[in-house]
């Protein structure tokens, strides 16, 4: 079917139903055609759905997906190292810290606004962790990561108020936090250890396997077979809810597909996780890394957070329409300075998880470099810096490619310069892919 | 309707918008002095002013507001529309007058006053999120759900419904984003949101003006099944094709004054457009209902 004098071609495309019914020809006036147009769509319908608005520049998660595995199809070519299990490990530990970070950037990013200084708002959490549970404190692993996290969110609610309540700009209180805590960081860590040149030991042995202890290979099957248990009622029967009240729920064969994908993607995890990576003949090292189910966790809780919560809601409508917001009843402010402390919380995660990975927290920690790979890694995943769209996963996504990036260039033996900017290039294609969809939905 | 008004410095009963809002029977006949609102009206202005500084914005002004019709408020730029609606939407206060609400005199002080009395204003920007989909959109700030956690399929269910009863039916999906829509489809969207939010007045700023007409067709459309569906709609435009296509009454602003008011049969074009311009016309002269305000 087709609607000519419709400013706004793709609704008269709409697949299945309306077209069946027959009445396109006169717009809303069609008094009872279905409101909805998948009523019991089939798989095929909704795959074609997607692939539509896929065209239509709402490409979500795809390029960044694709990009993944053309980097990975690269690095494989030159250096049939880079899919061992042993190198897939260390990706996953080496991607954590973005993955995290640009979680944390994401609840800013969706407000349409910045955070710079999450690197070094996140490195004094880390740093008080590490200050308490080093001698004389001694304070156990979880009092101190708690400690940490709270720093950081503290900081990050700090900064939010100073920026509604003076309704001054994000980016430069941002930048000024930037400053401050990088002094701040300096002069904690100096005034804690001098002698120390500049950094201090985690010695706790919790707080140093973070990253690297492992679960045992029983354990991380049956988190596996648990993870994707939950996963499967969640979704069967979100979609049988849905049916229950007359709604159109995906179809069964597409909840299937997905289970199916994400099951086979966990066995894939685990599987080579459980292989043994040891270098030596004599010793084993295998199991999933703790920081796996770490960052799944907060993965699945800020993806709740901010997609089955009033709060989550609220933050897309603010980045989407900021005064729409505000007419609809909303505190504006307050919901940007809850967003802007939950980013100090889950940068303050990110900087314990680089901390334990590099064994202690140091005073030269380059947070400002971090930061901005956070941004990075929200951006190249699929999230917009104008606010309004993205999601958690984006940030997965994006983590990893810029560690596959890192850890690829480090197989090959190339320095930071070519790293640097071959970075670049790929944050340069991800925003034009992009921009480039988004152009294309316009036209 | 008598033409005088009360003075402007008469105060207002003070019972405010709480205790009249109560009362949600559509008129009190026969308990108001005869020079207080007609019986019968949704909304009922009486001298209504506005000043900003020693400019005079708006002066006297005596409409009424019946339940179920469209009125429309017609103007050149600069007329007073806009601070006319903005008084009763509680954007603005107005500094002298009264406005009854169901017969009651009531204070709208904020727009949290208007929206407890039922009044829904649909404004020219339409104030929706593009990247939110159309549930989401309608229930903007009254999600349904405990603890925070939104209840998505009642909120689904609702918006289905109303966009049915609406007609607004050829939305791809519900889940869309409202980025996607045409503009007589988001106009939909914004008129479903204060219908939902049981309107009894639902407001709507130049809804038209930035429509082709195709999409025009459908907004007015729209705007005379919400009236038949018992809501008072006011509209404010300087289009005059669309006035006559859809209007019960016709008031006309002209320079902070009412200079004309009627029905479309009684309010010619070439009156209007003489009332809009000059704020007199000669056929007044003759008409009966059609009342000059006293300049």
């Amino acid at each position: 079917m087709s609607a000519t004098d419709e400013p706004t071609p793709s609704l008269g495309e709409a697949p299945g139903a309306v077209a069946a019914s027959g009445q396109e020809l006169a717009e809303e006036t069609v008094a009872p055609a279905p409101v909805e147009v998948l009523p019991d769509a089939t798989l095929q319908e909704y795959l074609a759905a997607w692939w539509k608005r896929v065209r239509g520049g709402e490409s979500g998660a795809l390029p960044v997906v694709l990009g993944l595995v053309a980097i990975i199809i690269v690095f494989q070519i030159l250096k049939s190292r880079f899919l061992s299990a042993a190198n897939l490990v260390n990706l996953l530990q080496e991607s954590a810290v973005f993955i995290v970070l640009g979680m944390a950037e994401i609840f800013v990013l969706l407000l349409g606004e910045i955070d710079l200084s999450l690197g070094f708002s996140g490195a004094v959490g880390a740093a008080v962790m590490t200050i308490l549970a080093y001698p004389p404190i001694n304070f156990g692993w979880a009092e101190a990561i708690l400690c940490g996290l709270a720093v950081g969110t503290a900081i990050g609610f700090a900064q939010g108020q100073i920026i509604t309540r003076l309704r001054l700009p994000p980016f430069v209180v941002t930048l000024a936090g930037l400053l401050f805590w990088e002094g701040f960081l300096i002069w904690v860590i100096n005034n804690q250890s001098p002698s120390n040149g500049g950094s201090i030991r985690i010695l706790n042995p919790t707080l140093g396997k973070l990253v690297f202890g492992n679960l045992g290979v029983p354990v991380g099957w049956i988190l596996l077979a648990v993870g994707v248990g939950l996963y499967a009622l969640t979704t069967l029967s979100g979609a049988a809810r849905r049916r229950a009240s007359g709604l159109v729920a995906p179809p069964l064969s597409l909840s299937l597909l997905k289970l199916g994908a994400v099951a086979a993607c966990g066995v894939a995890l685990v599987a080579i996780c459980s292989v043994n990576r040891s270098p030596f003949a004599a010793a084993t090292l295998q199991g999933v890394p703790w920081i796996v189910p770490i960052v799944l966790v907060l993965v699945i809780a800020w993806t709740f957070l901010l997609g089955r919560t009033r709060f989550g809601r609220y933050i897309y409508a603010i980045g989407g329409n900021r005064e729409a917001a505000r007419r609809a009843g909303i505190n504006v402010e307050w919901i940007r300075v809850l967003a802007y402390t939950l980013a100090g919380f889950t940068a303050a995660a990110a900087i314990i998880i680089l901390d334990s990975y590099t064994g202690g927290a140091s005073s030269d920690i380059n947070g400002g470099e971090y930061v901005l790979y956070g941004v990075g890694a929200a951006v190249i995943g699929g999230t917009s810096l104008l606010g309004g769209r993205g999601k958690m996963v984006h940030a997965v996504l994006g983590g990893l490619v810029i560690a596959a990036i890192y850890n690829g260039m480090g197989l090959l033996s190339l320095n930071a310069d070519i790293q640097y900017m071959i970075t670049a290039l790929v944050l340069l294609a991800a925003v034009t892919v992009d921009a480039l969809s988004r152009r294309g939905s316009a036209g | 309707m008598t033409p005088d008004s009360p003075s402007p410095d008469e105060s207002p009963v003070g019972e405010g918008a709480r205790s009249a809002s109560a009362g949600r029977a559509p008129s009190l006949p026969g308990t108001e002095p005869s020079r207080e609102p007609a019986p019968g009206q949704l909304l009922s202005l009486r001298g209504v002013a506005k000043h900003f500084g020693p400019v005079l914005a708006l002066d006297d002004i005596n409409l009424d507001v019946p339940a179920g019709q469209v009125t429309a408020l017609l103007g050149d730029n600069g007329a007073g529309k806009s601070t006319l609606i903005k008084i009763i939407a509680g954007i603005h206060e107005g500094d002298g007058g009264t406005i009854y609400w169901d017969g009651q005199p009531v204070h709208i002080r904020s727009p949290h006053d208007a929206t407890a009395l039922g009044i829904a204003t649909v404004y020219q920007d339409l104030a929706l999120c593009d990247n939110l989909d159309i549930v989401a959109n309608m229930f903007l700030g009254e999600e349904l759900g405990r603890f925070g956690i939104l209840n998505e399929a009642p909120m689904e269910s609702r918006a289905r419904e109303t966009l049915k009863s609406l007609s607004v039916t050829t939305v791809r999906s519900i889940r869309q984003p409202v980025g996607s829509l045409s503009g007589g489809q988001r106009q939909g969207v914004a008129v479903a949101r204060a219908v939902m939010a049981d309107a009894r007045l639902v407001i709507m700023d130049e809804p038209t003006a930035a429509l082709g007409v195709t999409q025009t067709a459908v907004v007015l459309d729209l705007m005379r099944r919400l009236a038949s569906s018992g809501v008072a709609v006011v509209m404010i435009s300087h289009n005059l094709n669309d006035v006559y296509a859809v209007a019960d009454h016709i008031a006309i602003l002209y320079l902070g004054k009412l200079v004309g008011r009627g029905t479309p049969q009684e309010l010619d074009r070439q009156t209007a457009i003489e009332l809009m311009r000059i704020g007199t016309a000669d056929a007044l002269n003759g008409a009966g209902p059609a009342a000059a305000a006293a300049g």
